[in-house]
């Protein structure tokens, strides 16, 4: 499958099932486009007519294109076909493990966000914190059920986890004597909103946690609006200090400042650049996904602005990175080189059968967007897996098992996308969410715009 | 040149490889192969 679109002047070529990128001039952007349905001499006759008036174009210059396409096809660079099917049903046969817990540290939170899916921290329940014991259980159950894997990845999650900052702080001295015992290497990571982030929190967090989420929506208005207090009262002025001193003292890596776009913030781009210039370098920004009915969820007529945000937000992005004060967007990272094997791709996030959340009292579900619907209870860290049904029905979410995915070009960067997300707008763990899967087209043409233009702007500079 | 192709991780190719070892993804483009980064 090839997708072919310009952005920012450059005509870009990506062959979806090989991963390859190509950037092509006006000439061979047409030729391919009229490749696989007409005859090398119609392609001639339709080229050599388009461009009558270039000189350059000649017949032997587009039978020559032709061969350089024909050659990139042999090569599994250009038109390769999708012959992955097969192993993404063998990888799910495979034994399971796990390697990720998501620990609610707390079921509690100290700001009561109009937007959060956990309900201010409560997931639709009662307020609790997680005892040193069930936490202790959980990573016992995690060593038990991993396997070969020498890598394990906790998060610390709620609510607002530092509600529970001393069990956070035991948890993790005894991972750490753990990880000696049985050859594994914990990587910690947590989500807060800054508002218990003391200097003895920030220690310990650049000590032992491998990546931090400080989560701020942008400018001080958009903040203000849905990010409050018990009160009412915005958190913008009280966290943002906080969050610089923590993301220099990390030496401006291992940590994302991490917002939430909604209907009221359409230009959202704006806020994006808000935080890069409060001096922050790594900055997430999501689409909120909520009720349609609610008066912040986004709207299908919002999409235009949104998509056209994310081409300012990539060109901005650039002209910053070449005056040397560029920072880094979480989905315009793409490592063309070094990514994700194909098993990785296919397979998608693990959700129910690598990576699980933890409930405070120990109760298991297929990830953190799942925890408080009762159906979705897979057993608990004390009795393992229960629910092997609903476990398999999980092994099953791949990129193959949603049909709106077959013919998507962003299928190998996105591997269905989020389960939670289809369900909760489609009911089905196999659906797609058509909003977010329009978006996250873009971010990939944009993520694969900017390596274009940083490997041209290398190209000019060697030459 | 009309056409130029940037250096990428063939997909096909990473058949031979799924250790696993990799961080689970809540993403997907934006991670990088365990393997590849100790072989570096």
């Amino acid at each position: 499958m090839v997708h072919q679109y310009k952005n920012n002047g450059y005509n870009i070529v990506l062959d979806a099932n090989s991963g390859s990128v190509h950037v092509v001039d006006d000439v061979a952007y047409d030729i391919i486009a009229l490749y696989e349905d007409h005859t090398s001499q119609e392609i001639v006759t339709a080229i050599l007519e388009k461009y009558a008036d270039h000189s350059d174009v000649t017949e032997e210059e587009v039978l020559g294109t032709l061969k350089d396409i024909e050659q990139l096809k042999e090569d599994g660079r250009l038109f390769s076909e999708d012959t992955y099917e097969n192993l993404a049903w063998d990888f799910k046969n495979r034994a399971t493990v796990i390697k990720a817990l998501c620990l609610h540290i707390a079921h509690d939170c100290n700001l009561a966000c109009k937007y959060c899916f956990a309900g201010k921290g409560e997931y639709c329940g009662d307020k609790a914190l997680m005892s040193f014991e069930v936490g202790k259980r959980a990573l016992d159950f995690l060593i038990e059920n991993s396997g070969t894997r020498r890598n394990l990845e906790v998060d610390f999650f709620g609510g607002e986890p530092l509600m529970n900052f001393d069990v956070v702080k035991q948890l993790v001295a005894y991972a750490r004597e753990q990880e000696k015992i049985h050859n594994k290497n914990f990587r910690f990571t947590l989500t807060t909103n800054g508002v218990l982030l003391s200097d003895e929190v920030i220690e310990f967090a650049n000590k032992e946690m491998y990546n931090v989420v400080l989560s701020l929506d942008g400018r001080k208005e958009t903040n203000d609006r849905l990010r409050v207090s018990r009160n009412g009262k915005g958190s913008y002025d009280m966290i943002v200090p906080r969050f610089q001193k923590m993301a220099e003292l990390r030496h401006q890596e291992g940590y994302y400042v991490r917002g939430t776009y909604t209907h009221y913030n359409t230009d959202f781009a704006e806020d994006i650049l808000h935080i890069a210039d409060l001096g922050f370098k790594q900055v997430a920004m999501e689409p909120v996904v909520a009720d349609p009915k609610e008066d912040y969820a986004l709207k299908e007529e919002d999409l235009p602005v949104l998509l056209n945000q994310y081409d300012i937000l990539a060109k901005e992005m650039l002209r910053r990175s070449r005056g040397g004060d560029g920072f880094t967007f979480f989905h315009y990272m793409i490592d063309l080189t070094g990514g994700p094997c194909i098993y990785k791709r296919i397979s998608g996030c693990g959700v129910g059968t690598e990576y699980m959340a933890v409930t405070p009292w120990g109760d298991l579900y297929p990830c953190h967007q799942f925890v408080g619907n009762e159906k979705f209870k897979l057993g608990d860290v004390f009795n393992g897996i229960q629910n092997q049904e609903l476990r398999d029905e999980f092994k099953l979410c791949n990129v193959y098992a949603r049909k709106e995915c077959h013919d998507c070009f962003a299928k190998m960067f996105c591997s269905g996308g989020c389960t939670a997300n289809a369900y909760h707008s489609t009911g089905s763990l196999t659906g797609t969410y058509k909003l977010g899967c329009d978006l996250h087209r873009k971010r990939i043409e944009c993520a694969i715009m900017l390596k274009v233009a940083e490997a041209m702007d290398h190209e000019e500079s060697t030459v | 040149k009309r056409i130029q192709t940037l250096d990428t991780r063939n997909l096909a190719q990473s058949v031979s490889h799924g250790c696993g070892e990799c961080q689970t993804s809540c993403g997907i483009a934006n991670q990088q192969c365990e393997q590849m980064k100790e072989n570096q």
